[in-house]
Parts: structure tokens; sequence; C-alpha cells
């Protein structure tokens, strides 16, 4: 229950942190760390406009992408407090779910009949796929270290191991970050700001949805950052004390979202042929840990 | 003699120009442009003489500093041998009169309506069953963007056939921005009308296409521009191609999502523009060049302002260059990007700066000097890839090279002369033309006038006219999220085309 708590006060400000820190870095004013979420409200408040071109696939899709996102948010621990669904293998569930959105959001942008819409549909199923093996390779090296399968009890045995486990946290931690910025469309692999549909990955998407079905898929957005947010800081805080945990769980997301507006005002998206190497590097990463954990368990050699 | 000489901004009576046959004209012009690529053709155009068509070309010669006119009398039922078979740079002009007068080109690769004139001869096409090209193929797939952009911008339509990511062909069709230029400056009687309008030509390329229009008056009116006239010129194109540039640095950061650059440059454009507006009151210097006046003079509180604002900006500027110019990320996207061949540019017939970044020498500045160009002794700037990198870094050169010319004509302030010498009316009969180098390249305006002392024709041609070939040539195998960055490299003008 915490970690959903906290996941959701997270999401509140962890855009809008990524658009001050912009900002400020380029010398612009920009807008309040609350504008994202207001932006939503007001989406909310308005109604709908469906393209005849579309079947109901494309008014389904926003609500099961958003939901998706939700069940995959209750599954996320926080140190010793469970998600409100723990089981063993629940992480393969995590990925699952939110790639069963994911599936929806591509299928209902297919729905449009846009030539651009089928574009950021096929790039982004694309990445994701490439995506995959960095985040199940880590988890189950995980998995394999620790000997359980659950996030909460895989998250709170790693600390019991030598202060070698941390130096693999720090890896881990950059290959869920880097998810974190596949996942959510942010720079270097896309760039959420352009107005060009031809550059577009997940923007382009959801050219065609509007109103509340926007609000959902731009609040499910702020909720997934919060979620990869809470993973990182799960891989360090272990069993320490809540007075501890918790306000390193804000420092942590706050940190990962200026690292993010960081890269993102000092940095050029990647050309698009250059993405999937980068995200096939991710997975080098992943077996990097990979055969840390083997070493550690002395399975190697 | 089957062509007349003359030099930029000067006028002829039109009897000078020799009228030959069609097959003269042929033979000659075609000459002309395959003997060296020091010539291209900058304009080429017909206008109804009597029951008859008469073709006019205008070739200019940038070894020699001259401009080759030449005519011919045509019947416009006909069809004539076209010089595009071989010589691909007449392709858009024949485009053009096929669709004014309905002249057919036989061999020409396919006459399709340039920019749908609203006093076209086949009124049949219409923008909405424009004959686009297509292949067919399974694995190929065809994306439409435009004509309404998601950016701010003017409409056009962009037709890309890919394989998966990779553009195999991009057609751009434009025409809706056609206003009826020319036929609006012929149906005005007031000069200051008149002015204005060449003024909307191209909201960036104000300084260019005034300066242009007011050249073409006042050689057809035998004025001969004072000194202080030709300085505010010369320094309006000049502040304008500082301007335009940094903006277009801005924005080429912004379609690579590098947000420092976007804002820094944006930034930088600014003191520029809000310089002319406190010379002459707009920001794009609209009402600053009118032909044989001198309305806003620069004052010596104006030349020190100026110094102030050049003196922050360009070290401001090439910081953030070096800055841009270094960063890994930038540079892998800007390099091999969006490349156009020496060969392909020549053929097109491409002008100005997109034909400097690809290694062909093109500056009407140095070519064919106009204002106070004679006495800069400009040099200009070649590049040779051809790609998005070789146009940034050409825009990142220039400015500094026109800063330098504003501080040498800053040095010696010509004396305004407040009693404007009044123009005399339009000498009758008369063949006028005018090159000026705006900052996108060279922009050509013609003028004829009948025998009564009345504008007969006026023709416009934009750099842009030539130069949307050269960008379909640039995104050739190129990956479509490249569009956008190759797009903006050229940043050419839908209204300067459309006219």
């Amino acid at each position: 229950m915490l970690s959903v708590i906290l996941i959701l006060s997270a999401a509140l400000f962890f855009t809008g942190v990524i658009n001050r820190t912009k900002s400020i870095l380029t010398g612009r004013k920009g807008p309040g760390v609350l504008q994202p979420v207001k932006d939503i409200i007001r989406l909310f408040k308005k109604g709908v406009v469906y393209s005849t071109t579309t079947s109901f696939i494309f008014q389904a899709a926003p609500t099961i992408y958003f939901s998706s996102v939700i069940m995959a948010m209750l599954v996320v621990p926080f140190g010793q407090s469970k998600g409100l669904i723990s089981f063993q293998g629940d992480f393969i569930f995590f990925a699952y779910v939110l790639a069963l959105g994911k599936f929806f959001s591509i299928i209902s942008a297919m729905d449009t009949g846009s030539s651009f819409e089928g574009m950021g549909a096929s790039r982004e199923a694309l990445y994701s796929m490439f995506a995959e093996p960095a985040f199940f390779i880590l988890m189950g090296s995980m998995a394999l270290l620790t000997g359980q399968t659950s996030f909460q009890e895989i998250f709170a045995d790693l600390h019991l191991g030598s202060p070698i486990s941390y130096a693999l946290a720090m890896l881990a931690a950059f290959v869920v970050g880097m998810v974190m910025m596949i996942e959510n469309s942010r720079m270097p692999i896309d760039d959420p700001k352009t107005h060009l549909e031809l550059t577009m990955i997940h923007e382009v998407m959801i050219l065609d949805n509007s109103g509340f079905d926007l609000g959902l898929i731009l609040s499910a957005g702020l909720i997934k950052f919060a979620i990869y947010g809470a993973l990182i800081v799960n891989l360090f805080i272990g069993m320490f004390p809540y007075e501890y945990t918790i306000p390193m769980f804000f420092a942590i997301q706050v940190m990962a979202a200026v690292i993010t507006g960081g890269i993102e005002s000092f940095m050029a998206r990647f050309r698009m042929s250059h993405n999937a190497q980068f995200i096939f590097a991710l997975t080098s990463v992943s077996l990097l840990i990979f055969f840390g954990v083997l070493m550690l368990l002395g399975k190697f050699i | 003699m089957k062509h007349a000489t003359i030099v930029n901004n000067q006028t002829i009576p039109v009897s000078e120009i020799p009228e030959i046959s069609y097959d003269e004209f042929f033979e000659l012009n075609a000459g002309f442009i395959t003997e060296s690529v020091e010539t291209h053709c900058v304009n080429y155009f017909g206008y109804p003489a009597g029951e008859m068509t008469k073709l006019i070309c205008c070739i200019a010669d940038d070894l020699h500093h001259v401009i080759y006119v030449s005519s011919c009398r045509v019947n416009p039922t006909g069809d004539l041998p076209s010089l595009s078979v071989n010589l691909f740079c007449f392709e858009k002009f024949e485009r053009e009169i096929h669709e004014n007068f309905g002249i057919g080109f036989t061999g020409h690769p396919w006459l399709k309506p340039l920019r749908y004139a609203h006093n076209r001869k086949d009124k049949t096409q219409t923008i909405a069953n424009y004959p686009f090209y297509t292949i067919q193929g399974e694995e190929l797939h065809e994306v439409g963007v435009g004509p309404i952009h998601a950016g701010v911008i003017e409409p056009g339509h962009f037709r890309f056939i890919c394989n998966g990511e990779q553009i195999l062909h991009l057609e751009i069709q434009l025409g809706y921005q056609h206003r009826g230029i020319e036929s609006l400056l012929l149906s005005r009687s007031k000069l200051s009308e008149q002015v204005q309008i060449a003024e909307s030509i191209a909201g960036d390329s104000v300084a260019g296409h005034t300066l242009a229009f007011s050249s073409v008056w006042e050689s057809l009116c035998g004025f001969n521009a004072t000194e202080d006239i030709h300085f505010s010129r010369t320094l309006a194109l000049e502040l304008e191609r500082i301007a335009v540039h940094t903006g277009d640095l801005g924005a080429a950061c912004a379609d690579v999502a590098y947000q420092l650059g976007s804002a820094v440059f944006g930034r930088l454009r600014t003191p520029i523009i809000n310089f002319l507006q406190e010379w002459c009151g707009n920001r794009l210097g609209k009402g600053l060049i009118r032909p044989g006046n001198n309305t806003f003079p620069f004052t010596p509180d104006l030349s020190k302002r100026l110094t102030e604002v050049l003196h922050v900006f360009e070290y401001q500027f090439i910081e953030m260059n070096d800055e841009l110019f270094s960063m890994p990320s930038a540079l892998s996207r800007f390099e091999r990007t969006g490349s156009v061949s020496l060969e392909n540019m020549v053929s097109i017939g491409t002008v100005g700066m997109a034909a400097r970044s690809s290694g062909l020498k093109r500056d009407i500045r140095s070519s064919h000097p106009h204002s106070l160009y004679g006495t800069l002794q400009h040099e200009p700037i070649v590049k040779r890839h051809g790609d998005v990198y070789s146009r940034l870094q050409l825009r990142k050169q220039e400015v500094p090279q026109s800063i330098t010319y504003i501080r040498e004509l800053m040095t010696s302030v010509p004396e305004y002369h407040p009693e404007p010498v009044p123009m005399g009316p339009l000498a009758p009969g008369s063949f006028a033309i005018s090159l000026v180098e705006g900052w996108r390249g060279e922009i050509c305006h013609c003028a004829v006038t009948g025998n009564d002392g009345k504008l007969l024709i006026y023709k416009v041609k934009d750099p842009s006219f030539h130069n949307w070939m050269a960008l379909a040539m640039a995104v050739r195998n190129n990956e479509i999220s490249d569009f956008p960055i190759c797009n903006k490299s050229f940043n050419l003008s839908y209204c300067g085309h459309d006219l």
C-alpha cells in the first residue's frame, strides 16, 4: 500500500521537475512543476472526438493502457512493504501487463489508418522488443542471486550479500534507468517536445486521441515514470527503516528527473537507426550483471 | 548577334533583344548552359504578344559578370522541343510556361502543373487532382505530409515513397500559397502599393525582394541611387542574412532535440530584428527600402547602437556555435545526412546558399555585384560535402562574414541626401532585370514595359523555385525521420515559390 501512495505522489511532480530543469538549464522561465498535472485535469473535463475511420479498439485502448499501468504499479514493492499484489514471479507479470497496455496502444494507433501513426507504432513495437531482453536478463540475474522470484523478496534479499551486490545494483540502476527512458519515450531515444510527426515515436501514436482519452494516456505516462523510479529506489533501500527510505525515495526520484532534464537539455536525439544499437547495448550491460552474479555464486569456471 | 548582353540592373529597349527562331533560341541557350558551370538560367518566361507568345530567356554568366538575354516568338498552340530533355534546370520554367500558355514541350519528363495560377490556360487542372508519381510494391508505403503541417508553417504537400524507414522518393507539391503576385503588381497603378506587394513576396526575404523590385524600378526610370540609399540597402540585406541564418541554426537544433541550442539561437536572433525595428519600425524591415528614396536614414545614433548589438551578438554566437559543433550527438545527426552531389546541384540549377554548400560557387554578391558589394570585394564561402552539416557550417561562417561587412560599411556612413530626386516615368518598350543575393540565394526580378510606358509583364523568381528540387534529391535514401532536419537545413519558401 505504501508503494502505491509513494508512486502516485512522485508521479505528481516527476514530469514537472523534468520540464522545470530543462527550462532553467536553457535559460527560460518555464512552466510550474505541477503544470503537467493541471493539463491532465483540464483534459479530464473535456469530451472526446473519435475519427469516423476508427473502430471500438481505438475507444477501448486508452482505458486498457491506463489500467495496465495501474496493475503494474500494484506489484511494485517498497522496501519491507510488499506491493498490493505480490506473488512468485510477479516481475514477469509486471513486464507483460505493461506489454499488454502497449499492445493495445499500438493496435489503436494502427486503427486510425494514419500513415504517421502506423510508422510510430512500428517503431514503438521494435524498441520495446529490443528492450525486453535487457529487463529480463537483469531480473533473472537478480532472481538467481537471491534465489527468490518475487519483486519484494528479491529486493529484500539483495542487500544481505557482499558489498559487490551494491556494485551490481549500480549497474542495474543504469539498465532500469535506460529502460525507463525507452518505455516513456524520452531522450535520447525519442523527443517528447517535437512537433515533427516524422521523427516521433510515442507522441505520434496518440495524435488522434483527445480529451478524456488523452488525459488517461498522459496520466498513465506520469505514473509509468514514477514506477520505474520506484524500481531504482528499491535496488538500494533494502531493509532500512522507513524514516530513511521515504526521504531517499523522493530524493532518488527528483534526482532521476533532474538527470533526465539535463540529458534532454544538453544532448541531441539519436538518429533513428542508432536507437536499435543503443538499446541492444543495454542488453550487454544486463549480461555483465548476469556474469557478475554467476561469479558471485561461484558457478562460473 | 543572336542575343543581347547586359549587366545586372541594366535596362535595354525590347527591340534590342534580337528575336530569333525557336530552333536558334534552343541551340543558343542549350549552348550557354552546357558550355560551363559558370552560367545558369536566372529566368525564362513567356508573355502574350498579340496572337503569339514571346519567350525571354536570361542566362547569367558568373565569370564575365554579364547576363545574356535572348527571345523568340512562338505559336502558343504548337508543340516545341523541350530544353529539359538534357538540361534539367529548364524543367520548372517549361512547366510554368506550359501551365500559363498551354505550349507543349515534347520530350519534357512530365509537364505537371506548377502553382495553379489563377490565369492558367487549363482550368480543369486543379490542386485536388494533382498527378503524383507512384510506385507499386508489397513492401513500399506512401506517407503524405501536409498541406497542413504540425508546426506553424506554410502549406505544401510532401509525398514520400518509403521502404520501411528509408525514403526512396519524395515529391513536393506546391501551389497552395498562390496569391497572384505578378498579376497584382500589374493591376496596381500606385508605386506605394506595388512596393508593398513586392515586400510580401516572401516574409523572410523582405529586404531581398524589395531591393530587387526597387532596382528594377529605378533602372526603368533611369534613376541613379545615391550612396546613402545603397548603404541602407546593403546593410538591411546583411542584417536580414544574419537574423535568418541565426534563426535557422536554432531551428536545426530544435529538430535534433537540442534544447540549449534552440533556446540560445532563438534568443540571439531577437536583438538583430529588434535593431531593424529601431531603425525602420518593423522587425522584418518592411518599409525600409523604397524605390528612389531613402526613407529611414542611418544616423550616427543607430550606428552606435548597431555596434553595441553586434559586439554582444558576435561573442555569444561564436560561443554557442563552438558548443554545438563540438557535440558528438548533434554532429552524428548532421553529418552525412541529406547529401546532394555537385553534379545534381549543377543539373538542377540550384542557386545561393544550398549551391555553395555542395561546392557550387554561385553568389550574386561577387558575380553580379549590386548596391555596395562592388566595394566590399565579397569572396563567397564554399563547402564541399553538400550535407546538412555543410549547410549549417555555411550559416555559421556567413554570419561573421556579414558582421565584418557591416563593420566595414559603418566606418564611412555616407551623407544623407534629404531631398529625393524625383523619379521619371518608366521607359517605354524596355526590359530590365535585377539580381539580388538574398540570404537564401539569388532573387531575380524582370520587367517589360509596353510602348505606353506601363508594365506589360513583371516576373519574380525566388531562389526556392530551383532549390525545392534539391531538397527532394537530398532526402533520397535517407531515413524518413531525418526529413525535418534536411528540410530545415534548406529552409525554402513556400510563398516565394507559389507567388
